[in-house]
């Protein structure tokens, strides 16, 4: 499975497509309930526990594009975008969205 | 009175452990920014697909805290108006380190530039800032 933000996968071409997917993960980000959090505010600097957090959560919300891509058929998502939104206090989206193709080798 | 000298305790902490931790992490950006001067990162797609064998998805991202001082700041300042300077050099810190992680991350894949950049910024509970920076990694072809 292919995934990129751009429109098209250079040297290829696309030959099948599939619509819009995407994937989505909503995780709690309250930054005072974290003690060392808390701290950090008082000196400043990374919040090592939340990028690890963030992290993780785009890799969760990709991993729910590619498997709903792979059961429409799909070996490529191209176009992928990144968006967040705050759904409820203290927790926040991550959703990752692209247009869900198959794409050949150029001859 | 306890409660208005731990405050004048934590501005002090915040305004010198801040200012201090921020200039060194100014430093470090600077210093791994020449490093990495020779790997192109554009925000436009444009590609030749004749030197190109692949792209891959990459992304990466930082969440940084402000410190006490900057916090009071920025509210006090907020109430005038203005720029809000304090706020400024974080988001710039953050922004500049997640693009240097991109970065890193590329170069561990052996790629050789980064196109279609895009930043997502997000506040975390006006405490903090969250960045998240994505792009494709494109593998050159060798001859």
């Amino acid at each position: 499975m292919t995934l990129t933000t751009l429109e098209y996968l250079p040297g290829h071409k696309v030959t099948e497509h599939y619509g819009i997917v995407s994937g989505s993960t909503v995780r709690a980000k309250h930054i005072g309930k974290d003690f060392f959090a808390g701290l950090k505010n008082i000196v400043g600097g990374e919040l090592h526990g939340y990028t690890e957090l963030m992290e993780e959560t785009r890799e969760q919300s990709l991993q729910r594009l590619k498997a709903q891509a792979t059961k429409v058929g799909a070996n490529a998502v191209l176009g992928i975008r990144f968006a967040t939104s705050d759904v409820a206090q203290g927790a926040a989206e991550v959703f990752a969205y692209g247009t869900a193709v198959r794409v050949s080798k150029d001859v | 009175m306890f409660e208005l000298i731990l405050g004048a305790v934590l501005l002090a902490v915040g305004y010198f452990v801040g200012s201090a931790r921020e200039q060194k992490h100014f430093e470090s950006i600077k210093l791994r920014e020449k490093e990495f001067l020779y790997m192109p990162v554009r925000p436009d797609k444009i590609l030749d697909a004749q030197t190109v064998e692949k792209v891959e998805l990459v992304t990466a991202s930082v969440v940084i805290a402000g410190d006490y001082f900057k916090t009071v700041a920025s509210s006090l300042k907020s109430m005038i108006g203005g720029a809000l300077n304090s706020q400024e050099t974080l988001i710039d810190r953050a922004r500049r380190e997640a693009i240097l992680r991109l970065k890193e991350k590329t170069k561990k894949l052996g790629a050789d530039e980064i196109i279609g950049l895009r930043i997502e910024t997000m506040a975390l509970d006006k405490m903090g800032v969250e960045v998240m920076v994505y792009g494709n990694a494109v593998y050159s072809k060798r001859s």
